[in-house]
């Protein structure tokens, strides 16, 4: 099953290294990983969406756990919560293109946040179910460039991740 | 930074170099020996430790050798281990001995030497990326980039080590630091946030496992390397005399219990004794104490959880707790401070019995089996026998150390170790090349101590150089090569599994090992016949101020047995040929 994992750890050099390398040398997935530092600058957090079964994810948490810089970890999947990811797609803007894309990028309520001659850049924020469901619904060869951050979670009311 | 060290107020700061506050730090840290090799990187570091007398530097004569004679001295006495070695080829020659060290759980610091922090990256002479390097075989690591870090590092990197789940820490640290100037304050504690290892086992959970331990009909304690590391013995010699349970220990718990008394079933797994393994896949309910439940341990995970048991896990690391086979019972905490607790409530318990007479017969009609019985012979000699004579000769009180191959099954299998920390060999990594380092390590922490290293020819050769450091620091160390001309263990699956093609597994082209411990003024004994084992044995251990080279010529056929082949149920063990006529026999 995807899960959601968020963590807390201390914001110093090699920290991502620590967390992609566990996930690399133990074989578990990584559908995406994000980190930034927190309103603590001491602090990063980090985003990672993975796979498995429940005993593969039980022990990513308690190996996450054991990483020495990480102060704390949280499925997010055990509650409540949010995820969003943004995405920018490139798309050709000629000819039917021009209104459909426009068109589109409503419906899923984008923003062309660059026009060119040929081209729109859209910018889209959502799950990452909602972005899949704009490439699939957008004509493929239309697209000429996508960028996606993979997701960034938070649990929803009093589920809160701090030190 | 949230996680901090908390300088000591009362001792004035004093301003010096980087290399004389890594000195210092050692010596803060009441580190008695530094196994070491220097090179550029650490020149600074070994100017600094010629002028201070605090702790010894014992020189190698390769790196590996540094680590594994820290590790070694770790496992003998309990303190941390420490190896200094310089940067690039100097680091990496150390990672055997660091990777060795992490699969089996044994704190050590290995101080490395660095490029100049303004020359890393930059392909420099002699740079390798050690903390990138060492990442997935440490506990943890750190690149210094300011003198004034050194302190709170080194003193986080011995905090690490040796709390929790113990295991290496790599400090590596740039030349130019090490000449840079600052005041030096060792810290007196550390905290850190991000990093708090639970000691304390759950009251109520351990309320449920000694209920649950009086309620079985078929117990069975299993300990490992966990029980030896945190010095939990003498509790659980106390809780298993006061329950009347049958135990076994695992190849790196061996000593936690004592070999020569009667609730003793001997080790399980692989090649572990019938009853040991009989007892494990049969019990119905299961003390899992600071041991991980291996491969090499439970065979084919299948058919290890086919059978119904109720399992209490003690165990520091939580990540070592359902890992492999699911446990109904798991109690995060120190060994030593679980057991305590549990050997307290079980005293509180008004019925402190149970009734497990039919259990203990069962056992024995197992032990029965006689296992380890093997062909004895007067005309060549059989390994097994060696390792009885060497039991008998050093009345089992020797720190015995092993290389990796069968020569280490043997050992384990006929050698009775009576006490925790006697047993010194490479279970997780099963590195060859350990045991004569490891013997080095042993001696350094018990100088008057017996120590013997149980070796092959195969795995003596990978570290035969430290014969030199042998020999600079006078060790009386005793080697016993078990010389079967054959990498016996590649040989022994090639044997089952390969149709007897052995393919690279004999050993050409040996040195007169005699000849070659004489020229560098140790002793040298070759004995091809049984009947001089007992005397040769006796006469190397009267040679206590020697260093004596032992070349037993061996049985080049013998196998280890019992065992349990890969994929294969505990349960499932291949018997010697000798005792499975003599069962056929008895029928
Ligand atoms: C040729 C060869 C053959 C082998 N055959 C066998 C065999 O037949 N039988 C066998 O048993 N092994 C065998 N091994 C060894 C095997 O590979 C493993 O290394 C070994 O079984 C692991 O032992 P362990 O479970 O005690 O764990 P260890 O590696 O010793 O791990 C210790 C456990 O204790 C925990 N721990 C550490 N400190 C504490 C503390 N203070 N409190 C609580 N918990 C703590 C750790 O978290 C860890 O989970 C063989 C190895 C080789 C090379
Ligand atoms: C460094 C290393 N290389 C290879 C192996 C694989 N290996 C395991 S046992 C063994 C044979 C050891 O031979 P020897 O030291 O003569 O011991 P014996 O089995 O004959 O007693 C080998 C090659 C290993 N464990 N370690
Ligand atoms: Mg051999």
């Amino acid at each position: 099953m995807r899960h959601i994992i968020s963590l807390l750890m201390e914001n110093e050099a090699g920290a991502l290294s620590r967390v992609a390398g566990l996930f690399s040398a133990r074989g578990y997935n990584i559908e995406s990983l994000t980190v930034a530092v927190t309103e603590d600058p001491t602090l990063s957090r980090m985003t990672i969406v993975t796979s498995g079964s429940d005993d593969v994810i039980e022990q990513i948490i308690k190996q996450l756990n054991k990483l020495i810089d990480v102060v704390k970890v949280l499925d997010l999947n055990d509650g409540k919560h949010i995820e969003r990811e943004l995405m920018l797609v490139k798309v050709k803007a000629t000819g039917v293109y021009k209104d459909e894309m426009k068109r589109m990028c409503d419906i899923f309520r984008g923003r062309i946040i660059d026009v060119a001659d040929n081209s729109y850049t859209i910018e889209l924020t959502g799950s990452c179910s909602k972005l899949d469901a704009f490439i699939e619904a957008i004509d493929r060869s239309a697209i000429l460039e996508t960028v996606r951050t993979g997701a960034s979670g938070i649990g929803r009311g009093d589920r809160i991740l701090k030190v | 930074m949230d996680s901090s060290t908390h300088p000591a107020t009362d001792t004035p700061a004093k301003s010096m170099t980087g290399a004389d506050i890594v000195v210092n730090c050692l010596n803060e840290e009441k580190v008695k020996f530094v196994f070491g090799y220097p090179g550029g990187a650490v020149l600074h570091i070994y100017d600094a430790l010629y002028k201070q007398n605090g702790f010894k530097h014992i020189l190698v004569r390769h790196e590996q050798a540094a680590v594994h004679a820290a590790d070694a001295y770790s496992r003998a006495t309990g303190d941390v281990g420490v190896a200094l070695v310089t940067s690039g080829p100097g680091a990496t020659n150390a990672i055997t001995g660091i990777a060795t060290a992490y699969m089996d759980s044994v704190p050590l610091v290995v101080i490395s030497g660095q490029v100049p922090v303004p020359a890393i990256g930059m392909d420099a002479f002699q740079e390798v990326d050690m903390v990138g390097v060492t990442r997935p075989c440490v506990k943890h690591n750190f690149l210094v980039k300011h003198v004034k870090d050194i302190a709170p590092t080194i003193k986080k990197a011995f905090f690490i080590a040796k709390t929790g789940r113990p295991g290496p820490v790599v400090v590596d640290i740039p030349k130019d630091i090490t000449a840079h100037v600052a005041d030096f304050i060792y810290p007196k504690t550390v905290e850190m946030r991000s990093y708090n290892p639970i000691l304390k086992g759950h009251n109520g959970q351990i309320k449920k496992a000694v209920k649950l331990l009086l309620s079985a009909k078929r117990p069975m304690i299993y300990t490992g390397g966990g029980l030896v590391l945190g010095n939990g013995a003498a509790e659980l010699v106390k809780l298993a005399k006061a329950l009347n349970f049958p135990v076994t220990n695992t190849l790196m718990g061996l000593g936690g219990y004592p070999a020569t008394d009667k609730q003793f079933v001997g080790m399980l797994g692989m090649h572990g004794t019938y009853e040991a393994n009989m007892a494990m896949q049969h019990c119905d309910v299961l003390l899992a104490v600071g041991a991980r439940f291996d491969d090499r341990v439970i065979g084919n995970p299948k058919h290890f959880t086919s059978q119904k048991r109720t399992i209490i896990h003690i165990d520091v690391d939580p990540s070592s707790i359902s890992k492999r086979v699911k446990v109904d019972v798991p109690i995060v905490g120190d060994v030593h401070s679980v057991l305590t607790d549990m050997n307290e409530i079980l005293a509180q318990e008004e019925n402190q019995h149970t009734e497990i007479a039919d259990w203990w017969k069962q056992i024995n009609e197992w032990r029965g089996v006689e296992s380890m019985d093997y062909a004895t012979s007067d005309s060549v000699i059989k390994p097994q026998y060696v390792i009885q004579k060497l039991w008998e000769v050093t009345k089992g009180d020797a720190y015995i150390t092993s290389d990796v191959g069968q020569h280490q099954m043997w050992a384990a299998q006929y050698y009775k170790f009576d006490k925790p920390r006697r047993w010194i060999n490479s279970g997780g990594l099963g590195t060859m090349g350990v045991g004569l380092p490891y013997a080095m390590g042993c001696q350094f922490a018990d100088k008057h101590a017996q120590v013997a290293c149980v070796t092959g020819e195969g795995s003596i050769q990978m570290n035969i150089q430290e014969l030199s450091t042998c020999a600079q620091y006078g060790l009386p160390i005793k080697v016993i090569l078990l010389n079967n001309r054959y990498l016996g263990m590649v040989r022994q699956w090639q044997e089952f599994f390969y149709e007897n093609r052995y393919s690279e597994s004999y050993m050409d082209s040996l040195p007169d090992f005699v000849k070659l411990a004489e020229s560098y003024g140790h002793v040298g004994m070759r004995i091809t016949n049984p009947a001089d084992v007992e005397g040769a044995l006796k006469e190397a251990f009267d040679k206590k101020d020697k260093f004596v080279f032992m070349d037993f010529v061996t049985d080049q056929s013998e196998n280890v047995f019992p065992m349990v082949e890969n994929g294969k149920g505990l349960s499932e063990m291949v018997l010697s040929p000798m005792t499975q006529s003599r069962l056929k026999g008895d029928q």
